[in-house]
């Protein structure tokens, strides 16, 4: 909470805004005044009023009755669902089946000659290593699936972002219009709506498509309809008096000149595509997040990462070649460019020939390594000698259980032992000092529509356990990103830690944090920092070091010591880039709420997955839905005034 | 003026490109009703090897009887197993579109299988599995031996410190596995007044992970548990007797107050693959073992370490005379 009340605007510039801010919290008194008394009366109890709930449940289990007795019969799903499913299999297993037919042979020299084109030799090493990896681990198969998954969500969303992308850079109603829609699209957590996506489509690849294309085609979108609107006046207006039509300007100048963010956009989908082939492995997607999460049942770690680490390197691979591609976008065309790609094209056929020939088409199962049972040593030793009776500082459950017991337990209670009306009230107020009026109130009915729904008890639970998470990542990722600010060596070797930590799926560290924590909510803070650590400490490094390098110069001259030049410079200057590090650490630790459900974080988190696993809609959408209210809320109450141009780049 | 005639333009654009891509979807998939109950994985059949579909739950006994089958007719009948991991209740589902083939371990679903089985008729049974599960409270055997009385639900409440933890908020903790499984746990401990309080671990792998923990400081601990389970060879643990199980007694969720029944477990087909699955749909109808033999493979796999392949091979080369019956 601290964090959140020292970016009220108070602290720069206190001669300007006091008075804004005043008259805003007298406003807000003012309100209570009336308000609270009203309310107090009609409704006097500590937790939300039941007189102010809808229960939809009712509603929501007569819905899903309905969709899984009409499935097999009624129009809707039989002429219009029923063929878009259709149409996603048949397109998954037409790239799976060219996968296997150029085995392993020929995928990896494809992706390898790509990546030579693409963004040159090193990056194409790298590739070619990354595939033989995967084989090596013994999850050719898997990666395949996986891949052949990827290829067809990743197209299918950038498709889908680029109309929605179009229709907004094209028409500024459009983009109104859209603009909160792509913003519910990215808040919403996955898990929310994998569940009705299911009773339509079922388990199996087409609902997980599907739920991918509704995660990653929203930074497709945002990123088309900026190119669109930042091209350049001049180079439209000279190819505007060239008598050109509006579709002619649109494909030949428009299009070609955002082709820098078009790449950057299709980067970001494939990221938050791949992010999500693991959580659509809980909806039976088949491929690698299914390995790590058939592991999980075993409590196998081992075998968890050794599906995970396809995941990481396939992720490694793709962000360098799509960055490296839209680096060199401005650079000359290389002199017989097409001619490379020809021999590339036919290296690439010839090997896969080759390999079809030599009868090399599966991965052969002798090449295997075995990461999976070190690893499991290595984790086994870890609890031995962690978990407990460490002299002096304690085992790992004796911290947990402090944790719990000192700043869970109490954070809990006190957010649930405050009047409803009370917590509505600091939202307000929170929102308002840090923004305007409006970001105030979608806050307020954020906060007030879990009230409604009635989940008041348990979203309070879950707030508390994301308020503890943001404020040890914070403590963490400040820490961690001023000292890479300070020194290049700890940056590079962190780089390449921050990348694993981040694309690796969040089920592989589950059995770990038990294993150190115990069960309940203290495993689920620790995923949850463990999640959202490294995008902290990045724009925190970031930040830092954007500083202004006269400031510091000038700073250093005076005679400030290395202390007080962080904390009287660079951290002053570096408050937005802070202040953004604290709202993605929000809306971070919020997603992995979920898998902290898996571990005994209990409250919203469970009731989702519980949703999930018993097929039952109304307690699964009602905890999603509750969810998304909290985290536009909290989204809202650490958003700095001015809106970000863009999200999750 | 322009801008209008842009933005027209543009949506326009956007009408025809959607147009095409819905013809494109249409002709593609052919321009009939789509079948929804008949939807096989992607993966499935693929470089024309016959393959079967099945569906894996969450805990290593179902994680044995598919290593099982899948070995068998892999290296027996020449086919290719795909797997999926599902949640029973949702594995209904899939079981119902033909997007998983079949389900070796049920523990009872009542209105799943009036649903699909006597209604829809999408789904067959496929006869018993041999082994009968049980759902219980357990305490560990190093305690229950120090503590004899604790064994009856009537002394649990002498215990409840003792079972504390941070998440328990001052009461006996009994902790509670996945949410997909079967549970009266909450209306227990209301209507038998005990001084508990039920925390979910959430996922079978944390309440695993967290029992060996107990175990290796030997603390006393109570938790729901079931049997046929490998873990009992590991941490071997007494079941805490509850009112006895009389039939009906759980039939209003709010008000159970009697243990739970023993469910002899059960094998579904999907009634498409039972009709044409051919060898395969043959052996897994025969597929039948004992709680023994599923505990030696699940040992091996959660245990050992083994991959379920190395373990499912182990138990075949071993038990000739049980399979050689699945596959006449």
């Amino acid at each position: 909470m601290a964090t959140i009340t020292a970016a009220a605007p108070r602290a720069t510039a206190p001669g300007v805004l006091e008075r804004p801010v005043v008259r805003k919290l007298l406003l807000l008194a003012l309100v209570a005044a009336i308000l609270v008394p009203l309310a107090n009366a009609r409704w006097a109890s500590g937790t939300w009023p039941s007189a102010l709930t809808v229960d939809f449940s009712e509603q929501l289990t007569k819905a899903s009755v309905w969709i899984i007795d009409n499935r097999d019969s009624h129009p809707l799903f039989v002429y219009f669902f029923g063929h878009l499913s259709n149409a996603v299999v048949i397109c998954v297993r037409a790239v799976y089946l060219v996968l296997l037919a150029a085995g392993w042979a020929g995928v990896t020299a494809a992706a390898s000659l790509i990546a030579w084109r693409v963004a040159g030799w090193r990056l194409a090493a790298g590739t070619g290593a990354a595939f033989l990896a995967c084989g090596f681990l013994g999850m050719w198969i898997p990666t395949m699936q996986t891949l052949a998954l990827m290829v067809v969500a990743v197209l299918a969303s950038v498709v889908v972002g680029m109309l929605l992308g179009l229709a907004a850079g094209l028409s500024d109603r459009m983009d109104r219009a859209l603009r909160p829609v792509l913003d519910t699209m990215q808040v919403l957590p996955a898990y929310a709506y994998l569940l009705p996506v299911v009773l339509v489509f079922g388990m199996g690849v087409p609902a997980a498509v599907l739920a991918t294309v509704v995660y990653a085609a929203p930074p497709m979108a945002r990123l088309t309809a900026l190119g669109l609107r930042g091209a350049d006046k001049e180079v439209l207006e000279a190819v505007e008096s060239l008598g050109t039509t509006a579709r002619q300007r649109l494909l030949t100048a428009r299009i070609p000149l955002a082709r820098k963010e078009l790449l950057l956009g299709l980067n970001q989908t494939i990221m938050m595509a791949l992010s999500m082939a693991v959580i659509a492995s809980v909806i039976g997607a088949g491929g690698l997040g299914d390995r790590v999460y058939q592991a999980l049942a075993s409590v196998d770690v081992g075998a968890a990462l050794a599906a995970g680490i396809p995941i990481v390197l396939l992720a490694v691979v793709l962000d360098r070649v799509t960055c490296a591609a839209g680096e060199s976008l401005g650079d000359e065309p290389q002199p017989n460019g097409r001619a490379r790609w020809l021999y590339a094209l036919i290296a690439a056929v010839a090997i896969a020939v080759a390999g079809r020939l030599l009868g090399r088409l599966d991965w052969p199962d002798a090449w295997a390594l075995n990461v999976a049972e070190p690893v499991n040593r290595a984790v086994d030793w870890m609890t031995d000698h962690l978990y407990s009776g460490v002299p002096v500082i304690g085992g790992t459950a004796d911290w947990a259980a402090h944790f719990t017991t000192g700043i869970l337990n109490p954070l809990r209670d006190g957010l649930q032992w405050l009047p409803w009306w009370s917590v509505l009230l600091i939202v307000a107020t929170l929102a308002w000092l840090i923004g305007t009026w409006r970001t105030a109130l979608t806050a307020v009915l954020a906060m007030a529509a879990i009230g409604v729904l009635g989940v008041w008890g348990p979203s309070l639970d879950t707030l508390s356990q994301v308020l503890a998470a943001v404020a040890v990542t914070l403590v963490l990722g400040f820490a961690t990103g001023i000292a890479a600010a300070r020194s290049d060596r700890f940056e590079r070797l962190l780089r390449p830690v921050l990348d694993v930590f981040q694309t690796m799926p969040q089920f592989v560290y589950l059995i770990p944090v038990v294993a150190l924590f115990g069960v309940g909510r203290a495993p689920a803070v620790a995923a949850a920092v463990v999640y959202a650590l490294p995008a902290v400490v990045r724009i925190t490094t970031q930040g830092l070091r954007q500083v202004d390098p006269a400031a510091l110069e000038s700073a250093r001259s005076l005679g400030a010591t290395t202390a007080q030049q962080l904390r009287q410079v660079q951290l002053p200057l570096a408050r937005p880039a802070l202040l953004l590090a604290v709202n993605q650490g929000v809306v971070l630790v919020l997603a992995v709420v979920i898998i902290g459900g898996l571990v005994g974080g209990g409250a919203l988190g469970y009731e989702v997955v519980a949703g999930l696993a018993q097929g039952d809609l109304a307690t699964g959408l009602v905890a999603g839905a509750a969810i998304v209210c909290l985290g536009l809320m909290l989204d809202r109450v650490t958003q700095p005034t001015e809106r970000r141009a863009k999200k999750g780049a | 003026m322009r801008l209008r005639t842009r933005s027209f333009r543009a949506s326009r654009t956007t009408a025809v490109v959607a147009g095409a891509v819905s013809t494109a979807l249409l002709t593609l998939t052919g321009c009939g009703a789509a079948d929804m109950t008949k939807q096989a994985s992607p993966f499935a059949n693929a470089q024309g090897a016959k393959t079967v579909t099945l569906s894996v739950q969450s805990w290593v006994g179902a994680q044995a009887n598919v290593a099982v089958a899948q070995y068998l007719l892999e290296k027996k009948l020449d086919y290719r197993v795909d797997t999926v991991q599902i949640d029973e209740v949702p594995a209904w589902d899939a079981l119902s579109q033909g997007r998983v083939d079949a389900l070796l371990e049920d523990w009872g679903h009542p209105e799943e299988e009036q649903r699909y089985v006597k209604d829809k008729k999408t789904i067959v049974p496929g006869g018993d599995l041999g082994v009968t599960g049980h759902i219980g409270w357990f305490v560990p055997t190093y305690f229950a031996k120090q503590h004899p009385d604790v064994t009856d639900w009537k002394n649990l409440n002498k215990y409840a410190d003792r079972m504390r933890t941070a998440e328990s908020g001052g009461k006996g903790q009994l902790m509670d596995g996945s949410p997909s499984y079967v549970t009266n746990d909450k209306a227990l401990v209301k209507n038998l007044d005990l001084d508990y309080q039920v925390v979910f671990a959430g996922s079978e792998a944390a309440q695993i992970t967290q029992i060996k923990q107990f175990a290796k400081e030997k603390k006393p601990f109570l938790t729901y548990w079931y049997s046929p389970q490998w873990l009992f060879k590991k941490v071997p643990m007494t079941e805490v007797k509850l009112p006895a199980y009389k039939e009906g007694c759980d039939a209003d969720p709010e008000k159970v107050a009697c243990a739970y029944p023993h469910t002899p477990l059960q094998k579904y087909l999907n009634s498409d693959f039972s009709k044409n699955g051919g060898e395969a749909a043959a052996l897994l109808k025969k597929f039948k073992w004992t709680t023994e033999d599923q505990n030696e493979v699940s040992l091996m796999i959660a245990d050992q370490k083994m991959s379920p392949e190395e373990a499912a091979k182990k138990w075949v080369d071993s038990h000739e005379s049980t399979w050689k019956a699945w596959l006449s």
